[in-house]
């Protein structure tokens, strides 16, 4: 008798890390880039900018 | 072993630099604390469907309290940031309503089931776990889904956003919230037994660790740690490139909604986060000198209940205003009243959501050696 085995943890985890990267290549394809001159400053505190991030809470 | 270990420093330190030459530095953070998140969850063992199901079934109330004082401590922080700096910084605030309380006791019944909230399910997902893969699909369409709908959900009737700091001012909303706490806290040790009321050591530090974390996203993002919308706008890139139109939809529509659609993913703070948490979760798992035995392989349609359960976790997430971590994490540690809801209805159906499990989740059965599986 052998008992019914999923795949091991390291390829599962590598194929969440993929899911992921398709994701990203999927955006790429489709959204406006990254402009390197207009990225925000590195913390929102200090910025003097009101934060403009999304959150769950939000409706 | 050394040369894994190596590589898995090499990997995070790549993604961290990945994301600074794609998207700035602000990214790059974002990215590193997630990967922090990430290492902690997963590394230190720390998580939120587990204690919740612990200090019901167990009596075993120390994941519980660590959690609880992650919370506390991250709010005798974060509540003086925000009152510091209300023009830089906001909280995880919404109103409470009927739709959201409905939501919240749904997505603890479904958490129980796959054995993973918000967090937990990017954390099952990135160290391997099959049923938590599985859900994170269904997550992404749920939280999607949920968007389709939230205006449906909400126009059930909500009260304004109310917040402990704007009914009892700054030190006033800080005290009750450490005091209310702290009362939980009591009362989940006094249901535990002896030898299962306070946390260990890696418990505390893991406490440490994630309020440290979650209060350099506030101070980084500027806003609280959240989960649920990065998934959704990940949903919502996909059905785009499906052919999907969303300008047509209440919630897409709407300015800040539209601008994170039309940008790339690595503009969005919480999706940040959760890359870095999912890969963080991955490289933890990658650290240990042998990864854990995978899960037991799962009936075909048990697979298809993890599924649809994480389709609910998402759907509610979004109908709750958050999960665990926008909600009841950051909700509470921000001052948000409807993090105290979410807690207190997620907690019920979590109780049920505990009953469920073993009906939805039935192992394969063992094949005689030779057999057809």
């Amino acid at each position: 008798m052998s008992a019914p085995t999923v795949p091991s943890r390291p390829r599962v985890g590598l194929v969440a890390l993929l899911l992921v990267a398709a994701i990203l290549a999927v955006d790429a394809l489709r959204s406006d880039p990254v402009d390197p001159f207009t990225v925000p400053a590195p913390a929102a505190l200090g910025s003097g900018q009101a934060p403009g991030g999304a959150h769950c809470a939000g409706g | 072993m050394w040369s894994r270990r190596l590589a898995v420093i090499a990997g995070g330190v790549a993604l961290v630099l990945a994301s600074f030459a794609w998207a700035g530095p602000r990214a790059a953070f974002l990215v590193a604390i997630g990967l922090g998140f990430g290492l902690v969850l997963e590394g230190l063992r720390f998580g939120f469907a587990g204690p919740w199901r612990m200090i019901v079934t167990e009596r075993d109330a120390r994941g519980l309290v660590a959690q609880l004082l992650a919370i506390g401590a991250t709010a005798a922080l974060a509540l003086p940031l925000l009152a510091a700096a209300p023009g830089e910084l906001s909280g995880a605030h919404a109103p409470v309503g009927f739709g959201m309380i409905l939501g919240a006791f749904v997505f603890g019944m479904a958490m129980q089931v796959v054995l993973g909230c918000g967090s937990g399910t990017l954390v099952n997902a990135g160290s391997g776990n099959m049923v938590g893969l599985v859900a994170l699909i269904g997550f992404i369409a749920g939280s999607f889904a949920g968007t389709l709908h939230l205006d449906f959900w909400t126009g059930l009737g909500s009260l304004p956003v109310i917040t402990l700091q704007g009914a009892l001012g700054d030190t006033g909303g800080l005290a009750l919230t450490l005091a209310a706490l702290a009362l939980v806290g009591y009362a989940a040790i006094r249901r535990a037994a002896p030898g299962k009321r306070l946390p260990p050591l890696r418990l505390w530090v893991a406490a440490g660790l994630i309020a440290a974390l979650a209060l350099l996203n506030l101070v980084v993002a500027g806003q609280p740690w959240g989960i649920v919308y990065g998934l959704g706008l990940w949903g919502a890139k996909v059905a785009q490139a499906g052919g999907a139109d969303l300008a047509a939809t209440a919630f897409w529509a709407s300015a800040g909604n539209a601008e994170r659609l039309s940008a790339s993913i690595l503009t969005d703070v919480t999706s940040l986060t959760n890359i870095g948490l999912i890969a963080g979760a991955f490289l933890a798992m990658r650290w240990r000198r042998a990864p854990d035995a995978p899960p037991a392989a799962l009936t075909m349609p048990s697979w298809a209940a993890v599924l649809l359960a994480g389709l609910v976790l998402g759907y509610t997430a979004r109908m709750a205003f958050g999960c665990n971590v926008g909600a009841f994490f950051s909700g509470i540690s921000t001052g948000s009243l409807h993090g105290w809801v979410w807690f207190a209805a997620a907690f019920g159906g979590s109780m049920i959501g505990l009953n469920l499990r073993p009906v939805l989740l039935v192992a394969r059965q063992p094949v005689p050696a030779g057999g057809v599986a």
